[in-house]
């Protein structure tokens, strides 16, 4: 059985050096992007994306075998990022690693210099391209967060003794767009528990439409939760792609209009980046920042930061 | 057969908080020959939850809980007595308390752990409602088993992965958190969702030797 409470009186956390901390407690407007691992043995891809990044944008997700696809890891790119002078999010799914594999990672994560921590449930194995591959899914995303709390508290999961204690900055996933009132409502319910197990900052999942986004965040400020919420931006590339997401990666929806939009263009580049400024400024006043996944287009994230002049 | 393990009294009376009146209710199949269920059973129960101050409205034993038809065709006479109830507690396996659940609308609190499904089955002859995970927390999702029902085995609510009420693995599938969340509603406890579920205890999930061997290995043995 599981000893469920520590006693952890007078026990001070370490204070976390996180440049994405630092951004959302000044209350600017913050600004996180993201950088999907390639398929092979290489960090020239990740060099080259993290370089424009640089300086550019508050910090760095590094997503965990997206998709389901089996690629290089998020630790080590995160620590390349580090090594940079990149702050860092360490994506961590539950999909791959059982809670000996996740404790281990993420004290290897503390060591390696990492502070922030995205946790993540992971999509399902079958979605990827390993469809034959154990699902793990020992712990869930709340878990999860539990269990970082623990580490930080100076215990793994079995309420062993920890020698050092590492400490984050803790962030989670939350779906503003679920399509069901069951959906949308347990996103909510989700969402709390992830704050109660400890989760200091959100990264939304894709957002295309901000009036369903305002509505979300109307219900999270009746919540009576204080936490930055970071709006997910896709940067929609074609209509090809916009359909490809809404057949096959899980949790994401393109409405109509935008595909079409996208697929009347002349000026790809230049659409794609009108429609996520445009989504930016309309949701920029009711959340933290936003989290724009250019998912290979990095090179135009300068471009769209400029025209949107957040100051 | 079956085979449960009665949950450690402490863990059914922490789970029972905040409710006066339970009705209890027992399979008279599997877990009778499991010597977990049965009249004795059902009047050891009763004992017990009265001496932590419970009122027990009722005690009724039905063989073969997993099969709906039966609860309802026996449940008529103490009908008035189970609505009066705040909860169930249903001294049967996790198939039988799912049963339970769907037929008389309140929350059914299990007595026991569902450990494996050694031997002949009860009435319903599948597993695909119980994993026989030996850690039940059936009453925390309204009556349907998050182990069965979601490929994720999620435990603290769905993910962002389904769609229309479908599961992302399978776009025929229902998702198991969006069937957990209309029963929640319909029985009036939303609140339930609320609650943190500490990580299941795998260790649960590895039967002891003697439990392995069910009463069909022995007839094997015998025969041959």
């Amino acid at each position: 059985m599981i000893a469920e409470t520590i006693n952890n009186k007078n026990e001070k956390l370490i204070k976390v050096e996180s440049n994405l901390k630092d951004a959302l407690e000044t209350g600017k407007f913050t600004v996180t992007c993201e950088i999907g691992p390639p398929k092979g043995a290489e960090d020239e891809e990740i060099r080259r994306a993290a370089e424009i990044l640089k300086g550019l944008v508050d910090a760095v997700n590094v997503t965990d075998l997206q998709s389901s696809v089996m690629r290089l890891g998020s630790l080590a790119t995160c620590h390349i990022l580090k090594e940079m002078g990149i702050d860092p999010i360490y994506q961590i799914t539950c999909r791959d690693r059982n809670r000996l594999a996740l404790q281990s990672d993420l004290l290897s994560a503390y060591v390696l210099g990492i502070r922030n921590v995205l946790a993540l449930t992971g999509d399902f194995t079958n979605v990827g391209d390993h469809p034959q591959a154990k699902p793990v899914f020992d712990l869930d995303s709340v878990q999860l967060l539990w269990a970082i709390k623990r580490l930080e508290q100076g215990y793994d999961i079995a309420g062993k003794k920890l020698t050092v204690k590492p400490s984050f900055f803790k962030g989670a996933v939350v779906n503003p767009s679920a399509d069901t009132e069951a959906a949308f409502e347990l996103q909510l319910i989700k969402m709390k528990k992830k704050i109660d197990q400890g989760a200091q900052f959100f990264q939304t999942q894709a957002i295309f439409d901000a009036d369903l986004f305002a509505k979300f965040m109307e219900r999270v400020s009746k919540m009576d939760v204080d936490v930055p919420i970071l709006a997910g931006i896709i940067l929609l590339k074609s209509e090809k792609m916009a359909n490809y997401m809404n057949k096959f990666v899980p949790g994401v929806y393109v409405p109509e209009p935008l595909i079409k939009k996208m697929e009347r263009t002349e000026d790809k580049v230049y659409t794609c980046l009108e429609i996520a400024a445009e989504l930016i400024n309309k949701v920029k006043p009711i959340c933290a920042g936003v989290h724009i996944q250019a998912l290979g287009w990095e090179r135009y994230v300068p471009t769209l930061l400029k025209n949107l002049n957040l100051g | 057969m079956i085979l449960t393990e009665h949950k450690p009294l402490s863990e059914i009376i922490e789970k029972l908080e905040g409710e006066k009146k339970i009705f209890i209710l027992g399979c008279g199949g599997c877990p009778e020959g499991a010597d977990t269920g049965g009249v004795v059973a059902l009047n050891n129960m009763k004992n017990e939850l009265e001496k932590e101050g419970k009122i027990v409205t009722g005690i009724m034993s039905i063989d073969f809980l997993c099969q709906k038809a039966l609860i309802r065709s026996r449940i008529k006479t103490v009908l008035k007595k189970i609505e009066d109830s705040d909860s169930i507690l249903v001294i049967s396996c996790g198939i039988g308390v799912q049963a339970s659940t769907e037929v008389l609308n309140k929350i059914c609190h299990p007595a026991l752990n569902t450990k494996t499904f050694g031997g002949i089955t009860g009435m319903w002859q599948g597993t695909e409602r119980c994993d026989a995970c030996g850690n039940c927390v059936l009453e925390y999702t309204g009556g349907i088993c998050p182990y069965t029902a979601c490929p994720k085995k999620l435990l603290n609510g769905g993910c962002a992965g389904q769609s229309n009420g479908k599961c992302e693995t399978d776009p025929e599938r229902d998702c198991g958190w969006e069937l957990i969340y209309k029963r929640l509603k319909k029985l009036g406890q939303l609140d339930r969702l609320y609650k943190f579920i500490l990580p299941r205890d795998y260790n649960e999930m590895l039967p002891s030797a003697k439990l392995r061997k069910s009463k069909l290995w022995a007839l094997d043995e015998e025969v041959v």
